[in-house]
């Protein structure tokens, strides 16, 4: 077991009791903070090598919203921490009961490639906040940014506590024979059920952060060109490399005729005439992914771009039109800039294709009738939703981010990181006196004690009267 | 293999019709479930009778008392637990409605425990329903009456599509969970919920797993014994020792272990009489091999007090055990039996010490005059839950998550936190579709005007 050393290292820092005091964690976090700001260059400059991130999304996604996850965490977490009290019954009245919230342990964190500092970060957070040690894994498809944090970001934590680990899929499976006390991982459906299954064999809770088609259902009543910068936006952003990109969109087909020419538009809005040379549109990540994504191209017909340049892992922004629910686009999770637009009756035919799959991780709705954004949201399933616009909801961190069937389990961002991270222990400290009150419950039983004692537990519903 | 994928393929269909939405009909269901409780306590109490020896008022106030104070909690405060509930929004989202909503998850699967064969199927099915989950109950086929009675029972009130119960063993069980389910919530031990959540890994099921462990039970020198010694009895010896949070094992200070085991000893006679064995309040061993497998744990021991066994009957006496090794047998595994280890340490620091050498336990308890002690031991430690000078008395608040932690389980339920449980929380945002020029920030092209702003 190659990486038996280095857990037992941290499970021993654990024990230590280390990273427990509110002062070490903050001091923590205070260090990913300097990094960010001190290495902001060098983190630009990994992922623009590693995948032509244009440096507005990465320092979007890889700075800013990593430092406001810091802040925030900073802000809150004296009062996250605190023991929560909680309602008492009859019998508890005079106690006190309380949550208390403890760290897990030595916790593992897996990250995915496309947002390669955000997927690791924003997780280690919360682990660092709930007081854990943390193992975590970077992605190592993209390669420069996996060695700036293997190098660099060790030099700002506590190497007893905090260990990064660079390892390609072996090695990973190695890794995860190891006993983690919660083990975290956003990526692909097929690779999260092989993490679920090794944690079972140790009873390790998980965080499951998978993926799917996210489907984006756009109404007759809209305002177009909103609604196609939107879209575009949300799909085209990381060059469609985004788990909560809008995969697909359902629409009747007067509005698949009335948004080609506004999604024509908007990417030209965005990108220019040639969005190749913008320095705002990103690239795939690698070649084989490349030629995944240019194999979705014949589905359908080509509406908008469907250029690619294999040089430079370049595939054009793409709409494709009258796409088949059998085509290959249709198959798999697209992540790539390709929009596959499924020609749908109404609403409701659009609801029952969005049913007959598998839950995704976001559903967006776009319409200016209220009642048809709800319509969608009540009838269906999914991680999180957004009606009328695209990924923001993820912006926002007082919501839980998470999945649900094959698209995940469990949450986090803000305080849902924090929670995720921290077992929540139920306490009760009673009071050594007043044990005649007890007597009612002791052997020998009798009727008459029963009688007494189904009183002081009973709740009863609201406007019935009460014996007592 | 047909017969489960039926029965949870008709619960699908009958989920997906979406009439276990509507609060009205969970409202409905729940109704019916507190009816049938009422209407057939005296059957319900008989099969208990039957199947563990357990008389009337303590059947009553282990398994009846809490599924009724539950089933009136869930219609109580179904209304406000199923609301979407807001959120803080950000200067981006200003204008915006941001909720989460809570919805079902689905199918979901509920696996029963034998020891407490009709509380921990019901306690679990009231909130699936209350989400507004189809659900599959599965009760402990080891309690044959209770198992067979709630298979009768459940069809008489609740829809039927929607809550089927399949009675069977391993062969049954092992068939069931190759059946996708969108949540399994497992009560029993370790190594068979190693085998659920493995069985659930294959369908990204999400579980919830209640096991079990060595419960430890810290007595300080400073402490009302007396007191102290009557709670512990209580815990330990409901049920025959079968609760998964019942009191494992004691440590405590060598200079007060005789005064513990006279206390115990004077309580049990309290509460069982001369005669333990013709003490209506007394249960049995639930069966032949666990008796068998109890009664191998006091195997070189030194027996304080108890140690007589009845195989025919399955009766055990409320038995102590003095100046335990902890490398003896009966500190490997749960005890689950009326047998009470008592080990010496020499203070709080070594007992602290054994208790974290060990997995994780599903409880903790100490007892204690002293407040500050009280707290340095649970914040030096961890286990799922914690009672500080009494047993078992977390479990009845329902405010407080009752689960394990490590391999006493993953997970927890009790009241609101079961609604949780069996339920997704959903991010939602809704936007507007006009204000287009707030949004132009975000889109490219991008530029250092942008970013500083």
């Amino acid at each position: 077991n190659p990486y038996a050393g280095l857990v037992n290292h941290l499970r021993a820092a654990w024990l230590s009791g280390k990273t427990r005091p509110i002062e070490y964690r903050v001091a923590q976090l205070e260090a990913l903070g300097r990094f960010l700001d001190e290495k902001k260059q060098d983190i630009l400059e990994a992922t623009a090598s590693d995948m032509g991130k244009p440096s507005f999304e990465a320092y979007f996604t890889e700075i800013l919203l990593c430092k406001n996850e810091i802040n925030g965490t900073l802000n809150n977490l004296s009062h996250w921490m605190k023991d929560e009290h909680v309602d008492k019954n009859l019998v508890t009245q005079l106690d006190s009961a309380f949550i208390r919230k403890d760290p897990y342990g030595v916790v593992l964190i897996i990250a995915p490639w496309n947002y390669p500092i955000h997927l690791f970060l924003v997780p280690l957070i919360g682990a660092i906040a709930a007081g854990n040690c943390v193992v975590f894994k970077p992605s190592e498809t993209t390669k420069n940014t996996e060695r700036l944090v293997a190098e660099m970001l060790t030099c700002y934590l506590d190497n007893d506590c905090f260990a990064v680990v660079t390892a390609g899929v072996q090695e990973t499976t190695r890794l995860l024979e190891n006993k983690f006390d919660y083990i975290f991982y956003t990526g692909t459906t097929s690779v999260g059920k092989i993490v679920m299954a090794a944690a079972a064999k140790h009873l390790t809770p998980v965080t499951l952060e998978l993926g799917g088609k996210n489907p984006c259902y756009v109404s007759d009543t809209c305002d177009v060109q909103n609604v196609a910068r939107r879209v575009a936006w949300g799909r085209f952003f990381n060059a469609g490399q985004t788990c909560i990109a809008p995969d697909y969109v359902l629409c009747s087909v007067e509005m698949q005729e009335k948004l080609m020419p506004a999604l024509r538009e908007a990417i030209t809005e965005f990108f220019g005439s040639n969005p190749q040379e913008s320095p705002d549109f990103g690239r795939i990540v690698g070649d084989k992914q490349f030629r995944r994504i240019r194999a979705l191209l014949c589905s359908g017909r080509v509406a908008i771009g469907g250029q690619t340049d294999e040089k430079e892992r370049y595939i054009a922004p793409t709409v494709l039109a009258d796409v088949l629910p059998s085509d290959p686009a249709m198959q798999e999770e697209i992540f790539g800039p390709i929009l596959p637009i499924v020609v749908v009756a109404n609403m409701d035919e659009a609801i029952d294709f969005i049913n007959a799959r598998p839950r995704p991780l976001a559903i967006y709705a776009f319409s200016c009738d209220s009642k048809v954004v709800n319509q969608v949201l009540e009838r269906t399933s999914s991680g999180g939703f957004c009606g009328n616009d695209t990924l923001m909801h993820v912006t926002l961190t007082s919501l839980p981010f998470g999945g649900i069937g094959n698209s995940g389990l469990g949450k986090y961002h803000g305080r849902f990181t924090f929670d995720t991270f921290t077992h929540h222990r139920g306490c009760l400290h009673r009071n050594m006196g007043l044990e005649a009150l007890n007597a009612l419950r002791y052997p020998p039983y009798s009727q008459q004690k029963l009688g007494l004692l189904t009183a002081t537990f009973e709740i009863k519903r609201k406007g019935m009267c009460t014996l007592l | 293999m047909e017969r489960m994928q039926q029965i949870v393929g008709q619960a699908r269909a009958a989920f997906n019709s979406g009439r276990c939405r509507s609060l009205e009909f969970r409202m409905q269901q729940l109704k019916a479930l507190e009816q049938m409780v009422q209407e057939k306590e005296k059957e319900i109490l008989a099969a208990i009778r039957v199947d563990l020896h357990k008389c009337g008022p303590s059947a009553y106030s282990h398994e009846i008392l809490g599924v009724l104070k539950e089933l009136a909690l869930a219609m109580d405060k179904l209304p406000s637990w199923a609301a979407p509930q807001p959120v803080k929004r950000d200067l981006l989202t200003m204008r915006d409605e941001a909720y989460v909503c809570p919805e079902p998850l689905g199918v979901v699967l509920i696996i029963g425990a034998w020891n407490y064969p009709f509380v921990l199927v019901m306690q679990p099915l009231i909130g699936a329903i209350a989400a507004g989950n189809a659900v599959v109950v599965k009760p402990s086929e080891i309690c044959e009456n209770t198992a067979q009675l709630v298979s009768d029972l459940l069809p008489q009130y609740l829809d039927q599509e929607l809550y089927p119960v399949v009675t069977g063993g391993v062969p049954e069980t092992t068939e069931l969970l190759k059946q996708r389910f969108d949540h399994i919530l497992y009560t029993g031990n370790s190594t068979v919920g190693k085998i659920v959540m493995a069985a659930a890994a294959k369908h990204l099921t999400p579980v919830t797993l209640e096991l079990g462990g060595k419960s430890p039970c810290y007595i300080d020198k400073d402490c009302d014994l007396d007191v102290a010694c009557r709670r512990i009895t209580w815990g330990k010896y409901m049920n025959c020792g079968q609760t998964c949070i019942a009191p494992d094992y004691i440590l405590c200070d060598p200079s007060i272990q005789s005064k513990v085991v006279e206390n115990i000893k004077v309580t049990l006679q309290e509460f069982y009489g001369e005669d333990v064995k013709s003490s209506p309040d007394y249960e049995r061993i639930v069966n032949k091999r666990h008796f068998k497998r109890i009664l191998g744990l006091l195997d070189g021991q030194k027996i304080a007090h108890g140690g007589e066994a009845d195989e025919a009957s399955c009766f055990i006496a409320p038995t102590i055990l003095t100046d335990v090794s902890p490398e003896s047998k009966v500190m490997e595994e749960e005890i689950f039996g009326p047998v009470l280890p008592i080990l010496t340490v020499k203070n709080v620091d070594e007992a602290i010490e054994f208790i974290n050498r060990r997995e994780k336990p599903l409880a903790l308890y100490v007892f204690s005059n002293n407040k500050k002690l009280i707290k340095r031991v649970i914040s030096e430690t961890f286990s799922g839950g914690v009672t500080g000078n009494d047993v078992i008395m977390h479990f009845f608040l329902s405010t407080l998550p009752f689960g394990g932690v490590g391999n006493s389980g993953i997970g927890a339920y009790h009241g609101k936190h079961s609604f949780e449980t069996f339920s997704h929380r959903r991010a939602c945002l809704i936007r507007d579709l006009k204000m287009e020029v707030m949004h132009k920030l975000r889109y490219p092209p991008g530029s250092q005007k942008k970013v500083d702003w």
